[in-house]
Order: structure tokens, then C-alpha cells, then sequence
């Protein structure tokens, strides 16, 4: 019988051909925390009476959320982390390196086919090169850290199939929201999704982690893509390793197939406080808007901030607004400044963060205040995410926020194009 | 495990935010502490609600969002015995079992806020003693019985060296 492939990478790792809804316990080729997480997975590691790591190598912890720490009781539980990874002599990215979700496959620790787990919901992300990949808790992670293994139950699939290319000012994260609007936010709850077709054949690498980034929002357990020849040269960039790809059989089984052509998309916007809560820019129009942000896994790379940048050479942010932007890795910073980006940045107003998760989490670097409305390049609207509950929180692509923050009302980015 | 306690009430899409707020989790690991805090942004007044055993009954897709593992403790640690809901989200769901929070699914428009509850994990019933109904529960996979009976993953682990299916 055909497989999927979440069906097919789950076999390869428990050694046994395994269909959607089979239990089995599998290999995992790499496990990630986060520093909300791994203070608890560090805990649960000794309750479970474990000395050592099933392998160092393939163990990252990354200091991310509150980096540099906001306060004291954080800079401790950093430092338990530094302790650990020290003793255990596992990988360690500290304060400045960036959001874990970038730093795992832009640092070569991944290839197509690997099973990964990570103590991040938002570890889905790497299904865009391939790579079955899923958020777990801290003592799942703490589990998989000891013996490199975990137990999963083989998702069932969705697939997505996406045709023709997005025009000129719609981006990958308004393919994205468009989606979640309509599956709704527990829309692929269990499930794995594979967005295939020529809409995602045509976006570059940067742009497909932003849509796998994001299946989590409707509930899924992996967001897969195709490896083709920009995810090979990618990947081989970054690990010299040889590696395989994985690709659904013919005839595989999915729950459900879903077609959508996106020839006539617009530019998409997440209403507070759901991320399900979609509408199209123009429905949103003229909403005014106090603070944006440019940045997190799903939307701080390399290709968001020259986007970014494209507008804010011409255009300041607006007076009554401010902007902040947070790269996503030390990497993206870099090149951002080889590029001017980061002095065009500064000079149109824009606050320039540590690379990590920034104001994302409400943890730190740009609380809003009562009653503001906030336009971010982020994943998640919820009431309160940014640290405060009475603030709106609206999601979209970093050409609206960029857009939104000029005028001081949420925009078309066309309108700039 | 035998569970007994009085329902209260959440709608759907309860997400881990809601149950315990980032601003918080990150501070500290006194879940004693974080459990103060449980559901403030949806109600500031719960935690002294609660009495002991009591249930949070909500809709679907309880959990939602992050995979903090705080969020299933601080329930824990405020003296909640169970949640029930329509559905939950993946990791939240298996993050409660690990964690030993008893999480089911059912159908929750049959109980009503204060309703008193009597659930019996190892048969998989639900009573509503309120209105003297029983309620159809979705089995848990056999993996997560024998975590759940072992009092969570890091016991699980530790008896029985690794993962035991
Ligand atoms: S950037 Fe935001 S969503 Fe991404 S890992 Fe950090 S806190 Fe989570």
C-alpha cells in the first residue's frame, strides 16, 4: 500500500512499514529546546534518572525567548541551561544567536528525510525541507534527550494542493493565514499536512518555512513540503553529509485532499485574537495601527527584511507609530548589514533588536500598551501573547506590516510596490 | 483513578496563553506559583474558585498554541483533577498525560457549570451526578494508559528503563 510522507519517515525510523493511526516508538535524529522549555526538560531528565544523552551531537539547546534576559529569576534558569550543556557537552546557542526554528536548519544540524523533535510548538517548521519535524513538552523532549526515541502516533494526512504562482505583494504568510482561515485553528488537529504544487514549487526556501511555520495554527503535527532542487542546494550549503528525500507514493492514502489556486489572492490579515480570525487586507483598511514587528521564525529572514527595507528607503515610519525588527539569526543579521538593510532600518525609525524572539512572547523588547493595536510578522494573535491583554494584536506578511507602519493604518503593500 | 468534583465552565479553543500566560512561565519552575495564575486572562478570579478535585470542563481544541509543559502542571497544581473537553491539542494532550493530568474527550455540552462529576479513568466513564447522565469517552491509545498509570512519562521512564507499548 502507498504511504504519505509522514508515513514513509516514521517507518524509516521505527524499522517496520507503519500507516496512519499505528503507535510506534522511533529514532530521532535530532531533539531541540528552547529556554521556556528546557528548564523543565532538564528537571524531568533527572526525575527520569538519567546520566547522559543518548548522543551531544544531535541535542541543541537555544536561548531565544528572554535573550538577554529581562530579569532575574530568567538569567537563573539560563544559567541551568548553560550548566547543563556544559556537563553534557551538547550544543548550546546562547543570547544573540537567534530563534531556535532558524538557527536548527540554518546551522546544517538537519537534512530531508531526518524525524526531529523539538520543545517548541512551532518546531513544525522544518517540514519545509523535507524534514518530519514536531513540537513536544518538555518531558517528551527530556525522554528523547535520554534514549533517542520518542513514541508517536503516525498522523493521518491532509494534503493541500496549491496551484499557481501568488502575484506581485502576496507572500507565502498570506497563503498561509488564507489556509488557516479556512481549515480553522484545529482544522488539522492529529494530522500531518503536505502542501504540494506549483504555488510552493515557485517560492524560495526562505518564504516555505514561513507556511510550515505556521501548521501548527490549525492544529497539525507536521507541515511537509517536496525536497526539489532548491531545498537539495539549500540543505547542502549547510552539511556536507549525503542525504535522502522523501516523496508520498501515488498511491497513497489521505484523509482528506483540499485544491486551492491562488491566482487571485490578496494580501491577508489575522484579526485579534484568533489566528483563524483571517480577512483580506481591504477589510481591515484604515485600522489604525501604534507598533509593528518585523521578525520570529515565521517571518525574520533574509527575504522579510528586504522586503522591508524596499519600503522603508522611501518611506520613514510614521510619527504616531514605531516598528521594531528582530532578525531571526545572528547569520540573517549579518548579512542584513552587509546589505544596508539593517542602517536603512534605523535611519526610517525602526528599533533594531538582539536576533531571537524579540517582542513575540511578551517576554521582553516592546510590551505594548492599553488598548494599542499592534500589526507583527509573527505566528500567534492571542489576547495577551505580547504581554499585555488589553492590546490587539493583528497578523500579516512583513510587506503589510512594513506597509501598515508608514501610513499608521493597516495597508495594502501593493499600495508601495 | 477515580475522580470526583464540580464542573467549571470554559468555551472552546482554550489556549495555552489563556492557561498560563507567557509573561509568567518564564520567571520560574514554582508551579505552586504559576498555578495562581491559571486562566487569569479568561477569569481573574479562578484559582480561588477552585476546591479541591474540581474539573475544568471547555470545548474543542483545548490547548492550543505553545507547548509549555507549565501549562498542564499549573492546572495540576491548583487542584484541578481532570480536563475535560470536546477535543484537545495535540501536544497540550500529551503534555497532560506526562505531566499525570487525566485530560478526556467527551462531550462536554452535557454538563453544565457546578454540575458534580465522577470519573473513572480505568473503565473510561463519565458520570454526571447532577443530572444523573453517563457519558461516552474517547479511549485513550494504550501508551498513554500505561504513562497515565504510572503517575507520568519520568516515572514511566525510570520504571521501566525506557517506553514500555
Ligand atoms: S519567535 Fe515567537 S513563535 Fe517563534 S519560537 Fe520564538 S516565541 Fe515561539
Amino acid at each position: 500500500m502507498g504511504q504519505t510522507i509522514a508515513e514513509k519517515i516514521l517507518s524509516n525510523h521505527c524499522k517496520n512499514e507503519v500507516y496512519a493511526d499505528d503507535l510506534v516508538i522511533a529514532d530521532v535524529d535530532f531533539v531541540m529546546s528552547q529556554d521556556g522549555t528546557t528548564p523543565l526538560a532538564i528537571n524531568a531528565f533527572e526525575k527520569m534518572g538519567q546520566k547522559t544523552v543518548f548522543d551531544p551531537k544531535k541535542v541543541a539547546f537555544v536561548i531565544d525567548h528572554s535573550a538577554p534576559s529581562p530579569l532575574e529569576g530568567v538569567s537563573n534558569l539560563h544559567t541551568l541551561m548553560r550548566d547543563f550543556a556544559n556537563k553534557h557537552d551538547i550544543n548550546i546557542y546562547d543570547i544573540g544567536c537567534g530563534v531556535c526554528h532558524q538557527l536548527i536548519p540554518e546551522q546544517g544540524h538537519i537534512v530531508p528525510s531526518n524525524l526531529v523533535v523539538g520543545a517548541d510548538s512551532h518546531t513544525c517548521s522544518y517540514g519545509a525541507i523535507n524534514v518530519f519535524s514536531t513540537g513536544v513538552g518538555s518531558t517528551d523532549c527530556a525522554a528523547a534527550m535520554a534514549s533517542g526515541k520518542l513514541w508517536f502516533k503516525v498522523p493521518p494526512t491532509i494534503k493541500i494542493n496549491c496551484s499557481r504562482a501568488l502575484v506581485k505583494g502576496v507572500y507565502s504568510k498570506d497563503l498561509i493565514l488564507y489556509i488557516i482561515g479556512e481549515l480553522s485553528a484545529d482544522g488539522a488537529t492529529y494530522k500531518a499536512v503536505e502542501f504540494i504544487g506549483e504555488t510552493i514549487d515557485n517560492l524560495s526556501i526562505d518564504a516555505r518555512f514561513t507556511i510550515s511555520n505556521m501548521a501548527v495554527e490549525m492544529g497539525a503535527k507536521a507541515g511537509l513540503m517536496l525536497a526539489d532542487s532548491k531545498t537539495k542546494e539549500w540543505v547542502s550549503q549547510r552539511n556536507s553529509n549525503r542525504f535522502i528525500t522523501v516523496e508520498p507514493d501515488n498511491d497513497a492514502n489521505y484523509e482528506k485532499e483540499l485544491d486551492f489556486d491562488f491566482s487571485n489572492l490578496k494580501p491577508q490579515v489575522a484579526k485579534p485574537h484568533t489566528v483563524d480570525n483571517v480577512v483580506s487586507v481591504d477589510k481591515v483598511a484604515d485600522t489604525t495601527i501604534h507598533q509593528g514587528v518585523i521578525g520570529t521564525c515565521t517571518n525574520g529572514r533574509l527575504e522579510d527584511l528586504k522586503i522591508a527595507a524596499n519600503v522603508l528607503k522611501k518611506h520613514p515610519v510614521s510619527k504616531n507609530c514605531r516598528l521594531i525588527i528582530a532578525p531571526a539569526s545572528k547569520d540573517i543579521f549579518i548579512k542584513a548589514m552587509k546589505k544596508g538593510l539593517i542602517e536603512t532600518f534605523v535611519k526610517a525609525g525602526a528599533a533594531v533588536v538582539t536576533p531571537g524572539c524579540g517582542p513575540c512572547v511578551g517576554t521582553h523588547n516592546g510590551v505594548p500598551s492599553d488598548g494599542e493595536n499592534v500589526i507583527s510578522s509573527a505566528n500567534r494573535n492571542f489576547k495577551g501573547r505580547m504581554g499585555n491583554t488589553n492590546a490587539n494584536i493583528f497578523l500579516a506578511s512583513p510587506a503589510t506590516v512594513t506597509a501598515s507602519v508608514v501610513t499608521g493604518k493597516i495597508t495594502d503593500p501593493r499600495e508601495f510596490l | 483513578m477515580l475522580l470526583r468534583g464540580k464542573a467549571h465552565k470554559f468555551s472552546d479553543n482554550v489556549n495555552t496563553d489563556y492557561i498560563i500566560s507567557g509573561k509568567y512561565k518564564f520567571k520560574t519552575l514554582n508551579m505552586n506559583e504559576l498555578a495562581k495564575h491559571v486562566m487569569e486572562d479568561l477569569d481573574p478570579d479562578f484559582y480561588s474558585k477552585i476546591e479541591k478535585g474540581d474539573f475544568i470542563v471547555a470545548g474543542q481544541n483545548f490547548g492550543s498554541g505553545s507547548s509549555r509543559e507549565q501549562a498542564p502542571l499549573a492546572i495540576k497544581h491548583a487542584n484541578i483533577s481532570g480536563v475535560l473537553a470536546k477535543s484537545f491539542a495535540r501536544i497540550f494532550f500529551r503534555n497532560a498525560i506526562n505531566t499525570g493530568l487525566p485530560v478526556i474527550e467527551c462531550d462536554t455540552d452535557k454538563i453544565d457549570k457546578g454540575d458534580k462529576l465522577r470519573v473513572d479513568m480505568a473503565k473510561g466513564k463519565i458520570i454526571n451526578e447532577t443530572k444523573n447522565l453517563t457519558l461516552d469517552v474517547n479511549p485513550l491509545p494504550s501508551v498513554m494508559i500505561e504513562i497515565l498509570n504510572d503517575g507520568g512519562l519520568a516515572k514511566h521512564f525510570k520504571k521501566n528503563k525506557g517506553f514500555k507499548i
